[in-house]
């Protein structure tokens, strides 16, 4: 056992540091650093910066344009990313349509797709949940049937995290509806967002902000091309896509730079007449959840530690439920204790970044997500797998139950 | 002991949770959230027609005589039904600061005009620096002859954009944090030198930014003793923390509700979610944090007008702190139980959640209450 890093991960490690620090535009920097919504075009923006870099994808087999870094540096890539803090490329291209196309991919669509995904020509969303089917994922309706050299497309997908810029979707359909167990009858497909007879519409989530979309399918013709690997085999593509994230999932870095603004903004309000940092009850409620972190973090690296020795890449893995419930518990504890932080101020509802500091009296602009974040963080313990999901896997899948 | 309502206390329920069902369905209420002012004007008639805003005030200025216990009833069907109108800032909060220290003159000239509807008042007391301390004032009241000159900037004041009067507090003597040297007054919205800003809220409501500038009123303005308001204010807001622990009370029943509703009719794996067992144990925790918070809005109610200051204000804290633990868990277990449709707008249950998180915000959030008990005397002590 040895809890250091190698001389190499250290260089390289500020290697990274500097980089961000270097290379992130100030006004991309501020929005994350107050915690504010980051936008499309901050996100092509960080996205491209990388991608000149040839980091943009740096998971990748070095031949689609990775970098072949193990996964300890795959890790702290991603935590220095998230501590400096800079946006995440976008999830669904760089971290779940891309690792599916290259390892399941015919050599036309992988052609096509992955250059254009790296640098975020094309904007994806995914398309797996709908309506009636959530964490019952299998149970899906929308229905792809073969006509000629197209699949008919006709349903709907739910909760589908901006669609709204999307060129192109990745989603689970139902090719046979005859299947024996319903998860053999899914097909994974790409569907270009211009195709004729989709329709993208807006959901608005508790805190105003629209992130998430309905999107309906009316007879959409889609190209056999399309079909990613084999008919009928799209349920294993999903289950790679979801486990492939564990380097990721637990987003330490976002915890710990929520974690070191929170101590920094604590001392500059007061409770008492001192620095809220000085009162007892604030300061054992944020050492208790840098705790909860610091042993998340070490869960964390033993996973990545031990997919190091077993040159393990994207094995689904029941330990990532640890990491997802553990991660989304403490992000979600982030957002109580800024809470606990900006007191009376969690009320104003502030519009985008309006700068309230301008205006007559008061609240410190700060103070403007803290509110929306909290009610919106709640979605971490229900996306990508409920905890309570996540639970009966461990208990299935590693405790035999 | 008893803890059941008599005949009229569950008459005036009846009648006000017949007036919310009937007019205040979710869709209607979205409505009025999206226009201006921000809540309904029409309602606000309804309340009047019935006695709502005449209830606590006493018969002698044309008032219902309604205690503690009435104001409850009316603040959990609020809550049932998340209202917007201003009826606790105006009746409860403004109105505690009449019933408990104003003049009969101001009484007989303020109060029949709460009571038809006509006059709505806002508290005006956080500051920049308060926080959540009541005799945290740095707002000024100069003497000036007869009168004051009153400085200084308030901030969240609840519904403080519609207010026709705003009760004021602002320092007549002593240092920021003293206290004694705070006065109460009563000022006009429209008085030379107020400055207003009004924004919406997280939870739908209304507030604003208030700006005092060198503005002056007379002595009839003063609310009780000009250089020692502080136990009015402290007596004032005690009340209105049982109503706001009534009224969270009333939305965490109703996300209870809700979700058991939900878990009924939602399906999964081929049936319906309430038959996973730990979907049941979850509701099951949310039922008892509900009992738990609703016992202690009762302690509250009853003792919120309990002479001996120091054991009011220990039970206050203490229901204000159980409610807050109890609103946090009903509310985060209600969105995580209806999954998806919990995160979004459409859906109730999240605009109760809001509402529930926003009322631990105002008048001190259960950190902070915990930490008043913590550093008192036991709470149970014979
Ligand atoms: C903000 C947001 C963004 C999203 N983005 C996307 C996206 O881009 N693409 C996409 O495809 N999907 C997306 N999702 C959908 C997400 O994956 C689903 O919400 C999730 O799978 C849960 O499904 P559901 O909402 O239908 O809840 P349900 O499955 O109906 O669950 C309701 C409750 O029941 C519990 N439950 C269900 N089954 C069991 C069981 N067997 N045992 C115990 N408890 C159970 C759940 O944990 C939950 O508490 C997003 C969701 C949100 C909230």
């Amino acid at each position: 056992m040895d809890l250091t890093f190698t001389p190499e991960e250290i260089a390289f490690r500020d290697e990274v540091r500097t980089f961000f620090r270097e290379a992130l535009p100030a006004d991309i920097h501020k929005k994350m650093a107050e915690g504010h919504h980051v936008g499309k075009e901050d996100i092509v923006t960080w996205q491209r910066i990388l991608n000149e870099k040839g980091w943009a994808v740096p998971h990748w087999p070095v031949e689609h344009g990775g970098t072949g870094w193990g996964p300890m540096k795959q890790y702290i890539f991603q935590e220095e990313m998230q501590r400096t803090p800079a946006p995440s490329p976008l999830q669904f291209g760089v971290f779940m349509v891309g690792p599916v196309i290259y390892t399941f991919g015919n050599d036309a669509q992988k052609a096509q797709f992955l250059p254009r995904i790296a640098n975020i020509d094309d904007w994806w969303c995914q398309g797996f949940s709908e309506p009636g089917s959530g964490s019952d994922l299998a149970s899906l309706r929308t229905s792809a049937k073969r006509n000629g050299d197209h699949f008919v497309v006709n349903g709907q997908k739910t909760w589908t995290t901006l669609a709204q810029y999307a060129d192109w979707i990745f989603c689970l359909v139902r090719t046979n509806p005859e299947a024996e167990k319903k998860q053999q009858g899914i097909s994974f497909v790409l569907i270009d967002m211009k195709t004729p007879g989709i329709d993208v519409r807006p959901i608005q989530t508790i805190d105003g902000g629209h992130e998430v979309n309905e999107v309906f399918f009316d007879d959409v013709r889609v190209p056999v091309e399309n079909l990613v690997g084999e008919e009928n085999r799209g349920w294993d593509y999903a289950k790679f896509l979801l486990g492939n994230e564990r380097t990721n999932i637990a987003r330490v870095g976002v915890s710990k730079q929520r974690l070191e603004r929170i101590r920094a903004l604590a001392a500059q309000v007061s409770e008492n007449d001192r620095p809220l940092i000085e009162a007892p009850w604030f300061r054992e409620k944020l050492a208790a959840t840098e705790i909860e972190l610091k042993a998340l973090e070490m869960t964390q690296l033993r996973v990545v530690a031990a997919d190091a020795k077993r040159g393990n890449k994207g094995q689904p893995d029941p330990a990532s439920s640890i990491l997802k419930i553990k991660g989304s518990q403490i992000q979600q504890a982030t957002t109580d204790l800024l809470m606990d932080v900006v007191g009376p101020f969690a009320l104003p509802f502030q519009e985008g970044e309006d700068d309230f500091s301008n205006e007559m009296p008061i609240a410190p602009v700060w103070a403007g997500p803290a509110a929306p974040t909290y009610f919106n963080w709640r979605k971490i313990s229900i996306y990508g797998g409920s905890n309570e999901i996540q639970k009966n896997i461990i208990a299935k899948a590693i405790l035999g139950l | 002991m008893d803890f059941d309502l008599n005949d009229e206390q569950r008459l005036l329920k009846e009648s006000v949770e017949r007036l919310t069902t009937d007019r205040y369905a979710f869709e209607t209420r979205g409505k009025v959230m999206a226009a201006e002012p921000g809540w309904s004007a029409q309602m606000w008639g309804q309340y009047a027609e019935l006695g709502l805003l005449a209830l606590p005030f006493s018969s002698d200025h044309g008032g219902m005589d309604g205690g503690p216990v009435e104001t409850m009833i009316v603040m959990e069907a609020f809550g049932k039904a998340l209202t917007l109108e201003p009826f606790f800032t105006t009746v409860v909060l403004s109105g505690g600061f009449l019933r408990h220290g104003a003049s009969d003159d101001q009484k007989a000239a303020l109060i029949p005009q709460i009571a038809d509807g006509s006059l709505k008042l806002a508290f005006a007391q956080t500051e920049k620096q308060s926080r959540y301390d009541l005799f945290d004032v740095a707002a000024t009241a100069r003497r000036d002859g007869d009168g004051f000159v009153i400085d200084g900037a308030k901030s969240v004041v609840l519904h403080g954009d519609s207010a026709g009067k705003f009760i004021v507090t602002a320092r007549t003597g002593g240092e920021r944090r003293y206290k004694g040297g705070i006065g109460v007054f009563i000022v006009d919205a429209d008085a030379s030198g107020v400055s207003r800003r009004g924004y919406r809220t997280q939870d739908g409501h209304r507030a604003a930014e208030v700006l005092f500038e060198s503005v002056r009123v007379g002595a009839d303005a003063v609310v009780g003793d000009p250089d020692d308001g502080f136990p009015l204010v402290e007596r004032v807001v005690d009340e209105a923390i049982a109503a706001l622990c009534a009224e969270a009370v009333g939305a965490m029943e109703r996300m209870h509700e809700l979700t058991v509703d939900y878990l009924k009719v939602r399906k999964q794996f081929g049936v319906p979610i309430g038959k996973f067992q730990v979907l049941q144990h979850a509701a099951a925790d949310m039922f008892v944090a509900l009992e738990q918070a609703r016992s202690m809005t009762m302690l509250a109610t009853m003792m919120c007008q309990d002479e001996d200051a120091a054991a009011r204000r220990s039970a206050l804290s203490a229901a204000k702190v159980q409610v807050g633990k109890s609103g946090k868990f009903v509310g985060e277990t209600a969105i995580q139980l209806h999954g998806g449709v919990g995160m979004t707008m459409e859906f109730p249950v999240g605009h109760y959640f809001k509402r529930t998180t926003m009322i631990d915000a105002t008048f001190g959030n259960a950190e902070h209450h915990l930490a008043r008990i913590a550093g008192g005397a036991s709470l149970i002590a014979a």
